[in-house]
């Protein structure tokens, strides 16, 4: 890649960015001016939140039981086996239940927004809405943005609880570790820092998905192509965009919620 | 009405409207002619700000409309209504709940008259008793004449038809063509038609407008174009494309 390029890509990525922020703040007017419109916010809950407990719990459950039984294969050998509780809990919290479900809802709901909103863009279904004196933004975007705020701590925090479970699980029952020390330690180590630090990733994720899928949506191009691309783009963004911004999120919110805390 | 001031529009790499000028006067049918891709559609969303100029003016009502916000478009919609080329119905809504939106959106809330109301738009459109079906289960003409229903319910003032005919067959083109002049007769409706289809061209005009490259090439009474010797218009009304076989 020569200068050139580079100079391009950032200049496009900046663009990009600059595009998502205008999205932004038009849903920020959106709620403070615009009625909000509550029954397609309650279908937009039980479509982005309710739909997708499944795959957010056995996503969580599985890495939970699975990072119980490695973090064990090596305390094991230096006799921690009862620290091994409060590893997986700090960790879901802080770690893998945010960035597991971030990502879970990324390929569910971002891909489906993206295609729904792209097929209203290329069937003219948008420019009706407008014609017909409705906001795209009020319409589309404002219900799945706040639906996905509401759901998403809640996706979290259903994903770190069946992953800690799954943990105990594993543990105490496979693993033969002592019930009472396992809780014990993990109880102790694992507390109210690491829980707002979780709900606070998920926010940030909830606003990064909805916005990256309801914005390569509006601006579907194409036709039938466009809408087959649409989804793809919103979920490797949005994907990509999750696990660099959580790199930079965990250090920050570090400084406010110090581990062990 | 509406009148279209030294109207650019660029869409992409593409010049699209080259300096249109035109007066839509309240009352009347105009027809707006010209060949497929000669910028028909991309003129009409001018209109009631779907599209904003390049550069030009376009006001309705003494109002001019690029200088509006999304937001400040409101009433201008309210006043203006469009039919689009695909109908461009909501495909997550029955027949029903498509017509019944502007109705909702305009603070109806009485089942009864939202109810009678809808099946009175049906009727208008030759669609009596279709309103539990699903737009995918139309054919492209139900479609278009379902999308007309849900232009036409809200009563607007001017209502903007986008192809109303194309790609119905000859009966329901006969009774669309019939309806546009129903509705501006009985309810005094502006109506701009858009189409290249010279019968309802005829049938439904006051005054024909003809574009070319992007611009106003003829503007005057139906009887004036026919009787026009200017070739592109021969052309375009004969349809003949100058080949041979
Ligand atoms: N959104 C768009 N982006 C780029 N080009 C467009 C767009 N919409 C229309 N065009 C181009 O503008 C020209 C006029 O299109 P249109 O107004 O739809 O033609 P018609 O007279 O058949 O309705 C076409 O060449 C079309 O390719
Ligand atoms: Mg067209």
């Amino acid at each position: 890649m020569n200068v050139q390029s580079l100079g391009r890509t950032a200049l496009g990525f900046i663009q990009y960015l600059g595009e998502l922020s205008v999205l932004f703040s038009e849903t920020c007017v959106s709620v403070a001016s615009a009625p909000i419109r509550w029954k397609l916010f309650v279908r937009q809950v039980l479509e982005v939140g309710f739909r997708s407990q499944l795959v957010v719990i056995v996503t969580g459950g599985f890495t939970g039981a699975v990072f119980a039984y490695q973090t064990y294969l090596q305390f094991h050998k230096v006799g921690m086996d009862s620290a091994v509780g409060a590893v997986v809990a700090v960790s879901m919290f802080r770690e893998l239940g945010p960035v597991l479900t971030g990502l879970m809802v990324a390929g569910r709901v971002g891909a489906a927004i993206a295609a729904e909103i792209g097929t209203m863009k290329v069937t003219e279904q948008i420019d009706a809405l407008r014609s017909l004196g409705v906001h795209p933004i009020d319409y589309l975007v404002v219900p799945r943005t706040l639906a996905l705020l509401l759901s998403m701590p809640l996706l979290v925090a259903e994903s770190c609880a069946l992953g800690i479970l799954a943990s105990i699980f594993v543990g105490t029952k496979v693993l033969d570790i002592s019930e009472a020390y396992f809780i014990s330690t993990m109880v102790k180590f694992a507390g109210g820092s690491d829980i707002s630090m979780a709900m606070i990733k998920g926010f940030v994720f909830a606003m990064i998905v909805v916005f990256v899928a309801c914005h390569q949506g509006l601006n579907t191009k194409n036709g039938a192509v466009g809408v087959g691309r649409a989804p793809t783009e919103a979920v490797v963004i949005s994907s990509l965009l999750i696990l660099v911004i959580n790199f930079f999120l965990s250090f920050a919110l570090n400084i406010i919620y110090p581990v062990g805390r | 009405m509406i009148s279209v001031r030294n109207l650019h529009k660029t869409l992409g790499t593409q010049h699209v409207l080259r300096g249109v000028q035109l007066e839509i006067r309240r009352g009347e049918t105009c027809v707006v002619l010209g060949r497929s891709g000669c910028g028909k559609s991309v003129l009409l969303k001018h209109f009631i700000g779907l599209l904003k100029p390049s550069s030009g003016q376009v006001l309705v009502d003494n109002e001019d409309i690029g200088a509006l916000h999304e937001r400040q478009l409101g009433a201008i919609r309210k006043k203006v209504g469009i039919l689009f080329q695909s109908g461009a119905l909501f495909d997550s809504m029955t027949v029903e709940e498509n017509i019944a939106f502007p109705l909702r959106e305009a603070g109806v809330r009485d089942r009864r008259e939202i109810s009678d109301r809808v099946a009175e738009a049906l009727e208008m459109v030759d669609l009596a008793g279709e309103q539990a079906k699903m737009p995918e289960n139309l054919s492209g003409g139900m479609r278009k004449r379902v999308g007309l229903a849900r232009t036409i319910v809200s009563r607007p003032a001017c209502i903007l038809y986008d192809e109303p005919t194309t790609g119905l067959d000859p009966i329901a083109t006969d009774s669309i063509n019939h309806l546009i002049r129903r509705l501006q007769k009985r309810l005094q409706v502006t109506s701009v038609v858009v189409t290249h289809d010279m019968k309802t061209a005829f049938h439904t005009a006051d005054r024909i407008i003809f574009l070319h490259e992007g611009r106003v090439y003829f503007e005057g009474t139906p009887d004036a174009l026919h009787a026009s010797a200017d070739p592109v218009l021969q052309d375009f009304v004969e349809g003949r494309s100058g080949e041979s076989d």
